[in-house]
């Protein structure tokens, strides 16, 4: 199944577009990969760099062994073989934030192998996309061109912080895939726990491989496309890139194999003038390494300690708990959503609370702009109002009321319905002294009613309710109704 | 074989290391004599012999997730030829 | 106190013990002494106040009944040891006045021994080279002249300062570096003893990189039982280093006085090249009688890569040079020099902060790494070290240690080899098989030749088996009874 943006209709005819994705995640660890300086986000420059990070004379990477866990977690998660001996090695070049002017990387032995990434497309079909690799390696300092008009200020809080770079095949086409391939490998990361995921803080980052080729046609030249830092920048990216290669081509020209950089500002892919000449990274073992060994049993115990992934937890959905493929397929998209719906499902009926998650919350959160994470609304409290309506205390009507209540004022569903005193009526007596009001008050309605016209019966419901301000119990009402009209 | 300019001129730039026109002559000669003394290795057989990986046999060392290292951006910058608020400063990048 | 200046460090040990004299009167003695041998130019920056206050000390452990094995020994300490607080330049101009902030291992394990420093000692730039004669300070000349002669005579290299200052009798021991033979050599040609011990034995964190697979730190002293002292200082598991090897460690003096009665001593057939020169050839021979004497068994034995070490190792440490080196490009320490850009800074930087050796080191380094070359060159280079390492180790399978020269030639004058880079890479032809094995090896002074400089004699051991090769070198050294000095003329020329 292709999406429908799969296609490009040129101008002498239509066009394939092949997309491959490589990710930098930055592995969730407290240290960095090979030294002990702190990970954290948004720190003074060059507060979170050692000796070893700065690339001092005489000093020596030793790896830590969570990075190594984490990264052997995900390829687990991305159903990839793990390889018993992978080797670290030296990428070689100058940059002013590589301070050693090498990346420690992998490159010919990958602690991951070849995996494969279930993917959701919006017509409910799903596509296998392959993963080619995953390997450990280095993150790189941050360049600053703003802060000086005449120089590079160069912080080397995040140079050797620890990133996985996951390496997709070429097999996704379109737009559309490549957000859903990113939605999806960055949920499993962070259900995995080993990457946050935050696109806007780099946690997350992509560099897109794009060509274009006559459908059938063998692959054609790529160009690489740098550090594109948000699921909507790789989709305008593609798309511009693509329209641009296209053009190319349609126009007689050649494309050039080279590194494009995305400009989000005006939505365009542009040539680097600074040309990597002679691409030449004479990559060889780190002799201050030694190759990384992995046993079955190391392997098997990170494996026995996995979480449940979105595809096993869809599918538990759906079979266990009775949810659409559609409903299930919403709520494990995202881990948080998840967590909330399986607090707020836990030991009552499984639809209900998907509907309340799916509709009310979602509608709410919309509204507001607030991620699941920060609701007023807690998975417990919107668990107790679900009671409420189970055992009668309020209607279904006057549930949405209190829920809304609850998301303006984050407070629990019992205060709100005890201060409102909104506990449904279902006393007999008191409803039949409001039915006999109604009814003697609206004496020529109750003539035309008994005259055949049955369609106002449910004016009769609408003003009992009125006048027990919505309180009363419906099926009550209709109840005593038919006893006094009937 | 023999080193051309052309190739002394890449190596000086990938190792970068300025070297003047008029030394190309020189170096590349000077490197040719340690390569055509070095190639005498292509007389050995190493079909199946794996490359040396390490001296001693042990595996690699790992440490603990834990922040024991940094926290001292005076000691980090101390040394550098140019630094600003934090910040090492080097001649403009132009990407 | 001139006297204080000839002890081993095992009288100077056991006399500080015996309240004999004080470590700050054995430090003053040596600082007096380095200020004298200045004309040798082995010390880059002396750091006398430093070695006072650290004597001070010393006394007060000595006095508390706290004192290590090195209590209040005077080093001097090769300068690509980081040293805190203390200028370290690998004998290179781009290190500019860089003053780490940290201490390597190796230099930390001798200063918690009580071991005092004297200074920093000259070197080859970045250990390259075997006459130290690369050096950004200039050469170091070798306190041994030929007789009757005053031109000047290299030390070897790279460890070539820390050689020429121990030999002056300026320092009772020093540290150097050994990667192809830094070591080994330069104490065969000042009449020392020199040790490279198995790679993995000391750590190498702090010390400045240049071939990270080969290089190893050792100690050069005037016996073997110095040599022993220092080594079981200076080594030990590191957590910091990922190629330090968690083996216990002994202590080397004890392995040091018994017997070697059946030891199977071999001698490597493929050593015997026609290039030897017939002293040397004849020296090697009586380092096999005295053995023999000792009730050692010699046999020979067969090395057959022995040729091709050479070359794969002027391969294997220029590729892992070109690489640790770049880390020097002005940014974060050291010189910078300015340029129109960024890369042109980078280029003028390098191209004045590196002399012409590590320059060529660095471009042949860069060359086999290079794409399309790697193959041939880098890889074929550690297959063939492979190789190298399966002959030591089947030839361990029929003897205990091997017997060679530490070189082919003793020292040569000033100026003699800097212009050609093959035949001064030709110094380290019988050094370089055991590093590219990485196993321990000793020199130890065998003789003197017949112009009047040292030679040495080599032993190489089994990995982590320095025990044995000590124990032997130390009946080597008896039965060789090298008592010979050179002439202090350099006290004369102030």
């Amino acid at each position: 199944m292709v999406g429908d943006d799969a296609v490009i209709e040129g101008a002498t005819g239509s066009w394939e577009v092949v997309i491959g994705l490589e990710v930098h995640a930055q592995v969730i660890s407290d240290a960095k990969l090979f030294s002990g300086a702190a990970t954290a986000f948004g720190a003074e420059p060059n507060t979170q760099v050692s000796f070893i990070d700065a690339a001092m004379p005489g000093t020596l990477p030793v790896i830590n062994e969570a990075c190594v866990a984490q990264a052997v977690r995900t390829g687990l998660g991305l159903n990839a073989e793990i390889n018993r001996y992978s080797v670290f090695d030296r990428k070689n070049y100058f940059y002013p934030d590589l301070p050693p002017n090498y990346q420690i990387s992998q490159y010919a032995q990958p602690v991951v192998g070849p995996g494969m990434v279930r993917v959701d497309l919006e017509d409910g079909s799903v596509r296998e996309v392959g993963i080619e690799r995953l390997h450990l390696e280095q993150d790189a300092g941050k360049s600053l061109h703003d802060r000086r008009p005449d120089a590079t200020c160069v912080d080397l809080n995040r140079a050797g912080v620890a990133l996985m770079e996951i390496v997709s095949r070429p097999d996704l086409r379109g737009v559309g895939e490549a957000g859903a391939y990113i939605r999806k490998l960055r949920a499993i990361l962070r259900y995995l726990g080993t990457c946050d995921g935050n696109m806007e803080q780099g946690s997350l980052r992509c560099d897109v491989n794009v060509s274009v080729r006559r459908p059938g046609a063998p692959l054609g030249t790529r160009c690489e496309i740098k550090n594109v830092n948000s699921v909507r920048f790789v989709q305008q990216a593609i798309d511009y890139e693509a329209r641009r290669q296209i053009d190319i081509l349609e126009g007689g020209g050649e494309i050039e194999q080279e590194t494009r950089l995305f400009d989000a500002d005006r939505g365009v892919t542009r040539s680097m003038r600074r040309k990597e000449e002679a691409h030449d990274y004479r990559y060889f073992p780190d002799p201050d390494l030694l190759p990384l060994e992995l046993s079955d049993a190391y392997i098997d115990a990170i494996r026995a300690g996995l979480p449940e992934l979105p595809d096993q937890k869809k599918v538990r959905f759906v079979e266990q708990l009775g949810l659409s493929e559609y409903d299930a397929g919403v709520l494990v998209a995202e881990k948080e959503v998840a967590d909330y719906f399986e607090r707020v499902a836990d030991g009552r009926e499984a639809k209900t609370a998907s509907n309340w998650v799916t509709g009310e919350l979602f509608g709410k959160l919309n509204e507001s702009g607030r991620e699941i994470t920060d609701s007023p609304v807690s998975p417990d409290d919107l668990g107790d109002l679900i009671d409420l309506v189970a055992d009668g205390t309020l209607s279904g009507r006057l549930a949405k009321e209190v829920f809304d209540a609850m998301f303006e004022s984050g407070r629990p569903p019992g205060e709100i319905v005890e201060e409102r005193g909104l506990e449904q009526v279902s006393d007999r007596g008191e409803i039949e002294a409001l039915v006999d009001t109604v009814v003697g008050e609206n004496a020529d309605k109750v003539e035309e009613y008994r005259a055949g016209k049955d369609k106002l019966f449910g004016f009769f419901v609408g003003q009992v309710m009125k006048a027990s301000q919505g309180r009363a119990n419906p099926k009550v009402v209709n109840d005593i109704l038919r006893q006094k009209l009937d | 074989m023999s080193l051309d300019k052309a190739t002394v001129s890449r190596i000086a730039r990938l190792a970068r290391i300025r070297v003047p026109d008029e030394d190309l002559e020189r170096l590349g000669g000077e490197l040719d004599n340690i390569l055509s003394w070095v190639e005498q290795l292509g007389e050995v057989d190493t079909s199946d012999v794996p490359p040396m990986t390490s001296v001693v046999e042990m595996r690699l060392p790992k440490r603990e997730d834990t922040v024991t290292d940094g926290a001292y951006p005076e000691k980090v910058l101390g040394n550098a030829p140019e630094s600003e608020a934090g910040f090492f400063v080097v001649p403009k990048v132009v990407e | 106190m001139a006297e204080l200046t000839r002890l081993t460090i095992a009288e100077a040990r056991d006399r500080l013990r015996g309240r004999e004299f004080s470590a700050r009167e054995l430090a003053q003695a040596h600082n007096l002494a380095v200020e004298k041998a200045r004309p040798l130019n082995a010390i880059v920056l002396e750091t006398a106040d430093r070695a006072l206050d650290m004597a001070e000390v010393s006394d007060k452990r000595i006095a508390n009944g706290e004192e290590g094995v090195l209590e209040g020994i005077p080093l001097a300490v090769k300068d690509l040891f980081c040293t805190d607080g203390v200028r370290a330049t690998a004998g290179s101009r781009i290190l500019g006045n860089f003053v780490p902030p940290y201490e390597s291992t190796v230099t930390a394990n001798l200063w918690n021994a009580g071991a005092v420093m004297l200074g920093k000692a000259n070197m080859d730039e970045f250990a390259m080279g075997s006459s130290n004669e690369t050096s950004c300070f200039g050469p170091v000349e070798n306190p041994w002249r030929l007789p009757g002669n005053g031109s000047p005579i290299v030390p070897g290299g790279s460890s070539g300062g820390s050689a020429s200052i121990v030999a002056a009798r300026a320092a009772l021991g020093a540290t150097g570096t050994d990667t192809g033979g830094s070591v080994r050599q330069p104490a065969s040609f000042t009449g020392l003893v020199g040790l490279k011990p198995t790679y993995g034995r000391c750590s190498r964190w702090g010390i400045i990189a240049f071939a990270s697979s080969l290089d190893q730190a050792g100690p050069l002293t005037r016996t073997v039982r110095d040599a022993a002292i220092m080594l079981t200082a200076m080594s030990g598991y590191d957590p910091k280093d990922s190629t330090s090897a968690d083996v216990p460690v002994p202590d080397f003096e004890a392995a040091l006085g018994g017997d070697i009665k059946g030891l199977r001593v071999g001698i490597p057939d493929e050593y015997r090249t026609d290039e030897l020169p017939a002293e040397i050839a004849a020296l090697w021979q009586q380092g096999l009688r005295w053995l023999e004497d000792a009730g050692a068994e010699t046999r020979d034995v067969r090395l057959p890569h022995t040729k091709y070490a050479l070359p794969a190792y002027y391969i294997v440490a220029p590729a892992e040079a070109s690489s640790n080196l770049a880390r020097y490009d002005g940014v974060r320490y050291g010189l910078r020099v300015k340029g129109e850009d960024l890369v042109d800074m980078y280029e003028r930087t390098r191209a004045e902060g590196f002399g012409p050796e590590v320059t060529r080191r660095v471009m042949i380094g860069t060359y086999v790494l290079s794409e399309g070359y790697y193959d041939a060159y880098y890889l074929q280079a550690q297959k063939v070290r492979t190789l190298v390492a399966r002959d030591f180790e089947n030839a361990f399978e029929h003897v205990d240690v091997l017997l060679t020269p530490t070189a082919p030639s003793e020292a040569f004058a000033v100026g003699d080899k800097s212009d050609d880079p093959i035949a001064m890479y030709l110094n380290d032809v019988f050094t370089v098989p055991a590093s590219m094995a990485g196993l321990p090896a000793i020199s130890v002074p065998a003789g003197l030749s017949k112009s009047g400089l040292p030679l040495g004699l080599q032993l190489i051991g089994k990995a982590f088996d320095e025990e044995t090769v000590l124990r032997t070198a130390d009946v080597l050294e008896s039965a060789a009874g090298f008592e010979a000095e050179p002439e202090p003329w350099w006290e004369m020329t102030q």
